[in-house]
């Protein structure tokens, strides 16, 4: 009796399950299992876009490709800097955010906007306020006299990743806050007190109290920013579409230049694997940090 | 007039409550500067878009960025494209993912926690990685320029964050709920339908605005996928509306686009904004 019944419930589960679990199948796994196969054929203009089976040629050829090298080390900059940045300035408003003055709920609301509003959009606004000529970036360094003429923000090598750097960090420090604001909430408010009894500065309770209980949604919203910065791509095609002279040109614009506009199907499918397997190794070594984190936690803290 | 609540703690002092006012004002002008300064472009007519020094606030008010939006481009049409495309995807999205995570939260189902890992990790991959598969799907299947080609995708990136944030609403309502509605005779069909839906009610809101504003802004597959102009949703649109001419670039209707665009998001912010937060903290550190 107990069994039938635990068995209907499970063949229930599933029928719940499947049309959602076929439809990541297709939309997730499929296209990246696609692409493992497409990247061992050479498959482009120059053999009429058919497919010819060409072992690994796509993964040596992308071994002496220095643009593909670019993109990579534009990726891993773009990347770090903006998650720290946001990282940095997430836990500055989250902290701000946690006290108590007037209206509160009214800042925390305006503070979410840059989150939710579309990044294509946004990109057009960051780029018309670092416009060389008409840009109000520009109109302000000069009164205030920081710049004797203005700078082309966009179209200078040096500073355009800069550019789009300070977009993303715009759009999507909310996010973060949020996240460090719902855990900053969860720290119960005795131990504050009881370490400012021990005569504890408010300084010496954030590095001791907030930092240390905070660190596992700080790895969990850098984990998450960190996958998404690494593919960054609406920003970066709006604001630069990679130039000037690619030095803002990240792997995903690459592939996606690779695959539309080369038509160069095999060697795009290699990109994809290989940015593929480099989140992937980034994803396991921060969950595996994660994971350990909490392991010396249980056992740093019998209660 | 006071600046801090009478409910503060105790130990506030005044350099600290000025030091909070400059923070807060700060993070003010961080989060609305830039917004502003796009609504003002909009209003502005093209001489004083174009005037050097900066003219910050408009010496003439127009409207003639938005009506030619509108008279001059078929705005209106992306608009219908982007909210048509969005809310089926966000229902579809809903009916899916719920059932999904009630039976993750429910029904112990062999190899659980597998599939709640897969659809976590799912949650960290960009889009780049999947169009190009995703591509050649749309072409055998001839679905390139149809809603569809959005709607399958939109529906299955918000399927994770469904599934996470519906899942932990699920393991708080208390269980004696559905164990009655089985003695009553009902099937877990039923009791999800006529008994738990109804509860379901807040949180269901919570995670379709979610899904809603994610497929709103969707770039890539809607930049991919669709090419003929009156199938363009409003992010592709508008970006391509900068791309159009390089010499003159038309900011004025640019940051009228951006303005309308960005509305639908705004308004679902400032009316939604507290279950907004609970859905993404759901969603990332219950996960």
């Amino acid at each position: 009796m107990n069994t039938t019944l635990r068995d209907q419930e499970r063949r229930t589960g599933w029928w719940l399950l499947t049309p959602a679990l076929l439809l990541l199948l297709l939309v997730y796994a499929y296209p990246i299992a696609r692409s493992f196969g497409l990247s061992l054929v050479t498959q482009n203009l120059g053999t009429e876009l058919q497919p010819v089976f060409a072992g690994l040629d796509n993964y040596s050829r992308m071994a002496l490709d220095g643009r593909f090298w670019q993109t990579i080390g534009n990726t891993v900059f773009f990347t770090v800097v903006s998650v720290i940045l946001e990282l940095l300035l997430g836990l500055g408003i989250a902290l701000v955010l946690n006290q108590a003055f007037p209206s509160r709920g009214a800042v925390r609301t305006i503070a979410l906007l840059p989150w939710a509003l579309p990044t294509a959009l946004i990109a057009t606004t960051w780029t018309w306020i670092f416009n060389d000529q008409f840009g109000v970036w520009n109109d302000i360094l000069l009164r205030l006299g920081l710049i004797q003429t203005g700078v082309n923000w966009l179209g200078d090598p040096n500073w355009a990743m800069w550019t789009v750097i300070a977009a993303d960090v715009w759009k999507t420090t909310p996010f973060i806050a949020i996240l460090l604001l719902a855990g900053l909430q969860s720290i119960p408010p005795d131990l504050y007190e009881a370490h400012a009894l021990d005569g504890a500065t408010r300084w010496q309770s954030f590095y001791r109290i907030t930092l240390p209980l905070l660190l596992p949604q700080i790895l969990i919203a850098g984990l998450f920013r960190f996958a998404q910065a690494f593919g960054v791509f609406d920003l970066v095609q709006v604001m630069t579409g990679g130039g000037p002279g690619g030095a803002t040109e990240t792997v995903s614009l690459y592939i996606y230049a690779t695959i539309m506009r080369y038509l160069d199907f095999g060697y795009g499918a290699a990109l994809v694997v290989v940015t593929f397997v480099i989140l992937s190794l980034a994803v396991a070594l921060a969950t595996w940090g994660l994971a350990r984190l909490r392991a010396v936690r249980a056992i740093g803290e019998p209660r | 007039m006071t600046l801090v609540q009478k409910d503060a703690p105790l130990d506030v002092v005044p350099p600290r409550r000025w030091g909070l006012a400059v923070a807060v004002g700060l993070l003010l002008i961080f989060s609305l500067a830039p917004i502003l300064w796009q609504v003002l472009t909009s209003l502005k007519t093209n001489a004083d878009i174009a005037a050097v020094p900066n003219v910050y606030f408009p010496r003439q008010l127009t409207l003639e960025h938005y009506i030619e939006l509108f008279r001059r481009r078929p705005f209106l049409r992306y608009m219908l494209n982007s909210a048509f495309v969005a809310s089926v995807s966000t229902l579809l999205c809903l009916l899916i993912g719920t059932p999904a995570a009630y039976a993750l939260a429910r029904l112990r189902l062999p190899g659980e926690r597998f599939i709640l890992a897969g659809v976590l990790i799912v949650t960290l991959f960009p889009y780049i990685l999947l169009f190009l598969g995703l591509l050649e799907l749309v072409r055998t299947f001839g679905l390139a320029n149809t809603y569809l080609a959005l709607i399958v995708p939109y529906t299955a990136m918000n399927l994770p964050l469904t599934i996470l944030v519906m899942r932990s609403f699920f393991q708080q309502l208390p269980r004696d709920l559905e164990d009655s509605a089985k003695i009553d005779g009902y099937n877990t069909g039923q009791m999800l339908w006529q008994i738990l839906l109804p509860l379901t009610l807040p949180a269901l809101v919570t995670t379709g605005i979610l899904a809603f504003i994610a497929a709103w802004n969707e770039f890539i597959f809607a930049l991919t996928f669709i090419t003929r102009e009156s199938m363009k949703t409003v992010p592709v649109a508008v970006a391509q509306l900068s791309g159009t001419a390089v010499f003159e670039i038309p900011y004025g209707a640019l940051a009228a686009a951006t303005v309308v665009g960005t509305l639908p998001l705004v308004i679902l912010v400032l009316l939604f904004q507290r279950r907004i937060v609970q859905g993404l903290t759901a969603g990332a550190v219950k996960g």
